[in-house]
């Protein structure tokens, strides 16, 4: 345990009395509340946390927050747990933090990976897609080892354990960062009385009032942080407002609907987590007006051997330095461009730390800067670059040379020594969610960087963000927009009046911009790195370039640039100002690679938020549930629907479950939940000519009492639904269609009512789960339902097939239908659907003398296909048509239109060479085909690929009751092929041959044909 | 994720809502008559433009009914909701312009992400 060299005495959202203890890398640690993983591995004066993506060089800490491109741990080693590719910046410590160094082995300071480096001459840009395209072999030969080599974390391994959740939320103003323009405007808008979101990434308000010299700066005669708290205790005392920190705003979406992730437990031991909570959330919010206040994201420099740990950028270095006490460096470099590095290098100076120079790629420094680095004795090199810098696993020192007027650089090499070297290449307003939000962006030529342009969606920018660097007008800026932004949602608003500035410093002034900083090296041996996550050098994008990438979009993808976890959240803007020059064109005419959702990782879990296991999709069981799962059911899902696919006896495999179910269905009785069919309720004065136009057959003179089977075709011709429809009265109807098709034809059957036919008087209701339906059968099927049913003798002789009435069980009324998807004697009872449970078990016990059993959805497909019915969506696939399945006989000719009537007389349809629907049965009886196999030809498959097909199989069975397989097909001609030879191909052996028949199995058992 | 407002429910959510295609394709009544490429074109050809577009959508977790849309395809901008049946309103929207197609803002397409000098900011 080691004793924070680098903590400060004071200062910070630190509370040092007391400790936290965490683990790296296998190495004990301690830290304080308030720490992130970063600021308290800096406070114990580790900068090297993890290796590159690539060449699995030294990797440090360059950013403070969600910016940082390199400093990536894994977060504990539980398998269900562990957290890939967090940011240590953004990682807060608890006691008994575990995090592990990532992509190194066998560990992070001796790391077997980093020969990669030595050949990082041989993975150039592009190297991925050079090799693909070369001899297939290289790419063969180079795979495993670069899927070894190259990476981040590692995935969990074990279900997550955690709960997570989504909230759906509305309010009039979201703002989208808590600094001081983000204060500003929700405290206007809150005041105003509009209902405000605030949301803040980091643990704490304040953005970056929190990294400034709290002795220098004041607001309102407050320090800083004390103004943030005033800010944060109003906010907090009002009801119309929900503050969010840990909470990144990290998707805008079309019309003002934004999403937000929240780290609601994240920074807490597993154990001090509170079991109310979930661990993480996403908001999705639905805000009328948008303030975006997200700040800005500071530009690294692109140099020689920029890449090493302890190079930093140096807003952040003032982040460590005064939100977290810890000083990251003591003798500190600073390489810069602009302004504000110099007033990191003053701070720094003034927290302890000892400046050893400035650097600056500008030769005309303002005089004032001057004055200052001379009170503090800081030696200054205006008009110089940093040519090289040295130290294996932390940066030890720079060399510095003078720039010439040329462009290069020139003069005596001067060596300095840090063991911190802040670079600033100037501030870019963070557009990301701008940019998200369908905005145009405008290259600034002062800036160097894009800023917010012209709005698309209901939002403004305010604060650093919209480009507005210095703090009295961040503040002024945001309690503007606020106050815009509560107005445009129809709550007028004054901006609120901003505290008092003293002591704030100079903003950047105008960052002198050079794409790739001069080194003197030869051009081969300069690597400046451009994107450090990605491994992406200036030599990388100058070969795309090269090579002909000369769109951005194309550039980032073939060297990867601006990828990865990060996004190129501080690389992007370096990227296009090196392609620009590249290519010699201004850099809003290379533009900006696309800014998509989300704005950081966002975990899957929280996405999936409740929606996971059994919540993931609705399931839909029906009234006689409980039963089936009490009697040894394997249910299999059927749309929604989880239906009981067969009874399993004790010790009973299900093959042999589903013989003697569909034995006793043939023989004695036996009962099939039916419950879930859909059923429409169809009324209305032109309920029959509706049916007459929306099923193939004719449905005038159906009497009430009688029931039909009918084909439902779309326009296209191709069966899309079938099912039985009974007559109620003249007026009535009630339609069944398959169980995973009932949504499907409600709307489709509504489409044509509500927008073809409106002149119909037809009114549809779902009744679906409004009638419970036992299905009986088997011969015994008649007797059962004698036993049960009052007010009706289901004798088969008297009652007809086809035909319906209605009866009572117990005096509760039940609808009785004669019809049959078996082939054998049976009979649905339909019984309003509370009493389904009830029905079931009377039906098993008025079948009991007769030996009922319950029969599954697999017996229940069986059975069909002994008879040669076909199921939709089995033997049909939505290019089907009537005649396809040799229906013909339900396409009415004499009736008028119905929908999908023309099409059946299209070319296409009418062709004779067309699939249709045969029944197979191999030659050697107890093989069994395979659904799905194609239908051939010839004997032994030709050797000229692909073989031609003649059909395939759409269902097979081994059939107890026709007593060998059975199978049905689609087959080219098939109707014209009755009789006829013809092989089923099959995986691993020759051809089965096999003879083409009719579909209906039981009919040729009874006339001996099989 | 859109906010539609249903012309019977009011404003709700994308997630209750299905697309039903493009609007105003009326069913031949004489279908018998046309010819195979008359009928196909009803069957399977709709128009999918970049920009302005009438399209139908069903509420189909809410009251089930149909209803028009005037949307623009390019920036997802909904203009007009009415009822099946009734003519499209007449709206304004940004129209494609660049050379690509894309409207001159709100696609977030490439061609547009990004200003020109010249454009008025």
């Amino acid at each position: 345990m080691t004793a924070q060299p680098n903590r400060r005495a004071s200062g910070g959202l630190i509370d040092r009395s007391k400790v936290v203890r965490f683990r790296f890398d296998g190495r004990d640690f301690s830290g304080h509340p308030g720490d992130t993983l970063a600021s308290a591995l800096l406070a114990n004066d580790e900068h090297m946390v993890a290796r590159g993506f690539k060449y699995h060089r030294p990797r440090g800490i360059f950013g403070a927050g969600s910016e940082d491109p390199t400093a990536l741990v894994q977060i504990g080693s539980d398998a269900a747990r562990t957290d890939p590719n967090t940011r240590v910046t953004e990682q807060e410590i608890y006691d008994g933090l575990e995090a592990l160094a990532q992509n190194v082995w066998p560990s992070l300071k001796f790391d077997v990976g980093a020969v990669n480096d030595l050949f990082s001459a041989f993975l150039p840009a592009g190297f991925y897609y050079k090799t693909f395209m070369g001899p297939l072999g290289n790419w063969m030969a180079f795979e495993p080892f670069i899927r070894k080599a190259a990476g981040l974390g590692k995935a969990p391994g074990a279900p997550d354990p955690d709960r997570y959740e989504s909230i759906n939320r509305h309010c009039d103003v979201l703002v989208a960062g808590g600094g001081p323009a983000g204060l500003m405007a929700a405290l206007t808008a809150a005041k105003a009385g509009a209902r405000v979101i605030l949301a803040e990434e980091t643990a704490a308000l304040g953005g970056r009032l929190l990294s400034v010299d709290p002795d220098k700066v004041n607001l309102g005669d407050m320090a800083p942080t004390a103004w943030v708290e005033s800010i944060a205790a109003e906010l907090a005392g009002m009801d119309n407002v929900t503050v969010l920190t840990r909470t990144a705003a990290f998707g805008y979406y079309a019309q003002n609907f934004v999403g937000l992730w929240e780290r609601v437990s994240d920074h807490l031991a597993p154990n001090d987590q509170p079991a109310n909570l979930p661990r993480q959330r996403v908001w999705r919010v639905r805000a009328r007006e948008v303030v975006l206040a997200t700040g800005a994201v500071e530009r690294p420099l692109v140099f020689h051997e920029n890449d090493r740990p302890g190079i930093m950028l140096a807003g952040a270095a003032r982040t460590f330095t005064h939100r977290y006490g810890v000083l990251p460096g003591k003798r500190v470099l600073v390489f810069a461009n602009n302004d504000s590095a110099w007033e990191a290098a003053f701070d720094l100076q003034s927290s302890g730390a000892r400046v050893a120079g400035i650097v600056d790629l500008r030769r005309d420094i303002d005089g004032g800067l001057l004055s200052t680095a001379a009170e503090h004795g800081i030696s200054i090199h205006p008009g110089a670059a940093i040519v090289g810098t040295s130290g294996a696993q932390r940066v030890s020192g720079a060399t510095v040379r003078r720039m010439s007027d040329s462009g290069g650089v020139e003069g005596p090499v001067t060596a300095i020594e840090c063991d911190l070297l802040a670079v600033s290449g100037g501030w870019m307003p963070n557009i990301a969610l701008f940019s998200q939000s369908r905005g145009k962006l405008v290259y600034d030529e002062d800036l160097s960087a894009f800023r917010p342009g012209q709005s698309w969606q209901k939002e403004r920018s305010a604060g650093s963000a919209a480009a507005t660097f210095d703090l009295d007008g961040c503040l002024k800026e945001g309690a503007r927009a606020g106050a815009d932004a509560a107005s445009k949602a129809g709550i007028p608003a004054k901006a609120e009046r901003p505290p008092k500035v003293e002591g704030a410093e100079r903003p950047q002034g105008t960052p002198r911009v050079i794409p790739e900083i001069p080194s003197g090296r030869p051009r081969h041996k300069v690597r400046a790195w451009i994107d450090l996550q990605d491994d992406v050098t200036t030599k990388d994008l100058k070969l795309a370039v090269n090579e002909g990438y000369d769109s951005i979009e194309h550039a980032k993808r073939y060297t990867t640039s601006g990828m990865g976890t990060d996004q190129g959240k501080v690389a992007n803007m370096n990227a296009f100002a090196l392609v620009a020059d590249a290519l010699k064109k201004p850099i809003w005419q290379v533009g900006t690679t696309t800014y998509r959702q989300p704005w950081k990782p966002v975990t899957f879990a929280a996405m999936a938020g409740q929606h996971v296991g059994d919540h993931f999709h609705p399931r839909r069981v029906t009234p006689m549930h409980d039963w089936h799962k009490s009697n040894g059911a394997v249910f299999e899902p059927v749309g929604d629907w989880l239906r009981a696919r067969a009874y399993q006896r004790p010790g009973e495999s299900f093959e042999a479950a589903v013989r003697r179910e569909s034995l006793a269905a043939r023989e004695s009785v036996a009962a099939l939940d039916a419950s879930t069919l859909g059923k429409i309720d169809i009324r209305g004065k032109d309920a029959r000519t509706f049916l007459n136009r929306v099923y193939t057959n004719a449905w005038s003179k159906l009497a009430p009492g009688k029931a039909r089977y009918g084909l439902m075709l779309g326009e296209d011709g191709m069966v899309m639904d079938d099912g039985v429809t009974a007559c109620l009265a003249d007026d009535h109807f009630h339609m069944t269609t398959t169980t995973g098709g009932a949504a499907r034809v409600l709307t489709h059957l509504e489409d044509y009512i509500q927008t073809e036919w409106t002149d119909l008087e037809v009114y549809m209701t779902t009744v679906t789960e409004e009638w419970a339906v036992a299905s009986l059968s088997g011969p015994d099927s008649w007797r059962v339902v004698a036993e049960l049913c009052d007010g009706i003798d289901p004798d088969p002789e008297k009652f007809e097939f086809m035909s319906h009435t209605t009866a009572t069980i117990d005096g509760v009324p039940v609808r009785v239908f004669r019809i049959s998807f078996t082939g054998a004697l049976a009979y649905e009872i339909n019984i309003a659907a509370d009493y389904g449970a009830w029905l079931w078990d009377k039906v098993m016990e008025a079948g009991q003398p007769y030996g009922i059993q319950p029969y599954g959805t697999e017996a229940m497909h069986l059975l069909r296909a002994e008879k040669g019915f076909v199921i939709v969506g089995q033997e049909t696939d939505g290019t089907v048509t009537p005649a396809d399945l040799r229906m013909d006989w339900i396409v009415s000719k004499a009736k008028g239109d119905f929908i999908g009537k023309r099409s059946l007389s299209r070319s296409d349809t009418v062709r004779t060479d067309r699939k249709q629907l045969v029944g197979l049965l191999t030659e050697d009886p107890t093989l069994m085909l395979e659904e799905g196999a194609h239908v051939i030809a010839t004997a032994t498959e030709p050797a000229e690929k692909p073989v031609p097909m003649l059909g395939h199989v759409t269902s097979s069975y081994d059939s107890p009751t026709i007593g060998r397989s059975i199978a049905m097909a689609m087959v080219e001609s098939g109707g014209a092929r009755m009789g006829e030879r013809l092989w089923v191909s099959r995986k691993g052996g020759t051809p089965i041959p096999v003879k083409v028949t009719e579909t209906d199995f039981l009919k040729m058992r009874e006339d001996g044909d099989v | 994720m859109f906010l539609i407002t249903c012309p019977y429910c009011g404003t709700r959510d994308q997630s209750e809502f299905s697309n039903a295609g493009e609007a105003h394709v009326a069913r031949p009544a004489n279908g018998e008559e046309l010819t195979d490429e008359q009928w196909a074109d009803f069957v399977f050809l709709r128009n999918n433009p970049k920009g302005l577009f009438a399209e139908r959508w069903v509420h189909t977790a809410g009251c089930r009914r149909f209803f028009n849309m005037l949307r623009n395809t390019a920036t997802d901008e909904i203009l007009a909701v009415y009822e099946i049946g009734a003519k499209p309103p007449k709206v304004t929207t940004v129209e494609p312009a660049t050379p690509s197609g894309e409207a001159p803002i709100g696609s977030g397409n490439d061609a547009v992400k990004v200003m020109r000098p010249e454009e008025p900011k």
